[in-house]
């Protein structure tokens, strides 16, 4: 289903897109994201904004992703599921949609647990299966997600999802990918990959199932600012695979950050030359939004498509 | 069964502090059974605010009783001998149990001694979990008999989420991932295709969210 | 074998018959400080008697502490019959506990009310 998206028009043309993310801040400037948009505005399709990650209480990804707008970026705003119930949601998808934004990424949010109102209450009236599939539906049929008539002026987005190759059970991710897919999703993001190699395997079993050809998928790249963070990651955060070799690398590189930077340019290049499947990458430089025009010129996708 | 939990004593002490006399109500149902709200636990209650008490100058006098049930009225009507000269009763039941003597005893101060957790069965004695999220809606039924409802952090029904690894929940490494469960079951059970199907979102209005709920069997009412 | 004529001894079938009421009633009464003795570990009679006897006692200090009576007035050892001296050695380890911390406080109380009173 077409959308206004230029984000859809890139990836439906077949072109390798390119998406980041900003990360809206704890306060109420939106200096920095507009900071973080005008630099990156040249070198990226489209740039996530985080809906209060890991729970903690951020400017709201929709008015972040005016600001984004504004500076010449498409958003994607993200939106989980953790925070809103359905009517909340709705409310919010019309009045981005009102604001221009045109893509939207459904996922089920990081428990509360992490952030940093640990005894708040969380919602999950709907998953963030069901969102897709209400989306669609409120998109292709004009229906709100209770059944009754949109008469006019339906949001109209494109629809996006996320997939985690490092979560278990391993073999049901792909499936559950696909269920994704049926429900209406149009693109997806992957978890930041580290372990190239159980990509690889998530991939083929994506290719089998020929998932690959009905959704738009971009792997999910971070670059890291020191063996700290990787150990960190492999250790602490559910969901994640961090190698000891990439560890160990970090660690021996007499600079860490350009390190990091390095790999990352190397997943990149590495995913968009041997894996077959992937329509794009998503660049996650979380707390480093600087490095992204680097990574894209060196990754050999500078410049970008122009719609 | 209901599972409940003591209150520190020094909380429930704070709750009386002005009385001279109070009425400690056990309930020989669930309470009884995980071992927070019994005849004995009544009597530890009583005998552990009583030496507080002597120990601040200001002795308590108290007195016990243990119900049957705090939630049937011809229980708790049973209780009214003892409530005549006490300046407050103290219920040790979940509560259901307190508010039933709060409704009975209206011109009495009326605390809870629990704090009431959740519906849920024990593993081996004293060891207790949470089964049921009394949703109103069971469906268990699609889910291999493991409830995501309460059991997933995120009560997600086309689970698991991102956060699921090596079978453990995002939320602990103690919390098992009830998806990865029903994963499981439903793969030795031969069922996997079940979890394709999109689950759609509950009608919560049939949980808590209706507001407080009634359940009605004309054909058991006596008059 | 010489011991403290300040201990009361009371016979129990056995440690784990012990309940925490018992124990806490001791203490409204006016006992300044109360020791179970349980069997060694591996000869109770009922398998684990003076196991269960040894967590109920950690829980009924607990609720002493939390109370503000001080859990350090009760305590719980194993102890053969055959142990007469190790016996008195408890004994002595408990009066010099109880002397050190004074007599129960709950009596203390008791006694300026009647002080008062006269």
């Amino acid at each position: 289903m077409k959308t206004e998206s230029k984000l859809q028009q890139i990836l439906d043309s077949g072109q390798f897109a390119v998406t980041a993310e900003i990360g809206p801040p704890k306060h109420s400037s939106a200096e920095g994201i507009r900071h973080h948009a005008e630099m990156m505005k040249d070198y990226v399709d489209a740039t996530n904004i985080t809906d209060n990650q890991t729970a903690i209480v951020r400017l709201s990804s929709i008015a972040a992703g005016v600001h984004v707008q504004s500076c010449g970026i498409e958003p994607i705003v993200q939106m989980t599921c953790r925070d809103r119930n359905r009517i909340a949601m709705q409310s919010d998808l019309l009045g981005a949609y009102s604001l221009g934004m045109r893509n939207v990424l459904c996922l089920s949010g990081d428990h509360q647990k992490f952030g940093n109102h640990p005894t708040a209450k969380n919602v999950y009236d709907i998953d963030s299966m069901q969102l897709i599939y209400y989306l669609r539906r409120m998109r292709d049929e004009k229906l709100f997600f209770s059944g009754e008539e949109i008469k006019e002026h339906e949001p109209r987005f494109f629809i996006g999802a996320v997939a985690n190759p490092f979560a278990d059970p391993f073999e049901f991710r792909v499936a559950r990918l696909e269920k994704k897919v049926e429900a209406g999703a149009q693109f997806i993001q992957t978890q930041c990959i580290f372990d190239m190699e159980r990509f690889e395997r998530f991939m083929e079993m994506v290719r089998e199932r020929g998932i690959d050809q009905r959704v738009h998928i971009l792997a999910g790249v971070t670059p890291m600012k020191s063996w700290r963070a990787a150990k960190y990651i492999q250790n602490n955060v559910s969901g994640m695979i961090v190698p000891d070799e990439l560890v160990e690398r970090l660690k021996n590189a007499e600079d860490p950050k350009r390190e990091g930077v390095e790999i990352c340019i190397e997943q990149i290049k590495y995913i968009k030359e041997n894996i077959k499947g992937v329509h794009g990458v998503h660049i996650m430089a979380i707390a480093w939004e600087e490095v992204v025009p680097e990574i894209v010129e060196r990754s050999g996708l500078y410049p970008r498509p122009k719609i | 069964m209901i599972i409940a939990q003591q209150k520190p004593v020094k909380d429930i002490a704070a709750m009386i502090s002005e009385c001279k006399k109070v009425l400690l109500v056990g309930c020989a149902g669930c309470v009884t059974v995980c071992l927070s709200g019994g005849e004995k636990e009544t009597e530890v209650l009583a005998s552990s605010l009583r030496i507080m008490r002597k120990m601040e100058d200001k002795p308590l006098e108290t007195v016990t009783y243990t119900a049957t049930r705090q939630c049937d009225p011809e229980y708790v009507a049973m209780i009214d001998n003892y409530t005549k000269d006490v300046d407050a009763i103290i219920s040790l039941a979940c509560g259901v149990g307190v508010q039933y003597l709060a409704e009975r005893f209206t011109d009495k101060w009326v605390v809870p001694a629990l704090d009431t957790k959740f519906i849920g069965g024990s593993t081996v004695h004293g060891n207790w979990e949470e089964k049921c999220g009394l949703c109103g809606e069971c469906i268990l039924h699609r889910t291999g008999g493991i409830c995501p409802i309460i059991r997933c952090s995120k009560s997600i029904l086309n689970g698991p989420c991102g956060g699921s690894q090596y079978g453990k929940c995002e939320v602990s490494k103690d919390v098992d991932c009830a998806w990865q469960l029903i994963y499981d079951r439903m793969k030795a059970l031969g069922k996997l295709d079940k979890l394709m199907e999109f689950h759609p979102p509950k009608d919560w209005s049939k949980s808590r969210d209706g507001g407080p709920r009634k359940a009605i069997r004309e054909d058991v009412m006596i008059d | 074998m010489q011991y403290a004529p300040s201990v009361r001894i009371i016979e129990m079938p056995c440690s784990g018959t012990i309940d925490h009421r018992v124990l806490l009633q001791t203490f409204e009464d006016g006992a300044d400080g109360v020791f179970v003795a349980g069997c060694m570990e591996g000869d109770c009679h009922f398998l684990k008697g003076n196991f269960r006897a040894k967590k109920r006692v950690r829980q009924v200090k607990a609720i002493l502490d939390e109370i503000g009576f001080g859990g350090d007035r009760l305590d719980f050892f194993n102890l053969s019959a055959a142990q007469g001296q190790r016996f008195a050695e408890i004994v002595k380890t408990m009066t010099d506990r109880v002397m050190e911390l004074g007599p129960n406080p709950l009596k203390l109380k008791n006694a300026k009310k009647e002080g008062g009173a006269a």
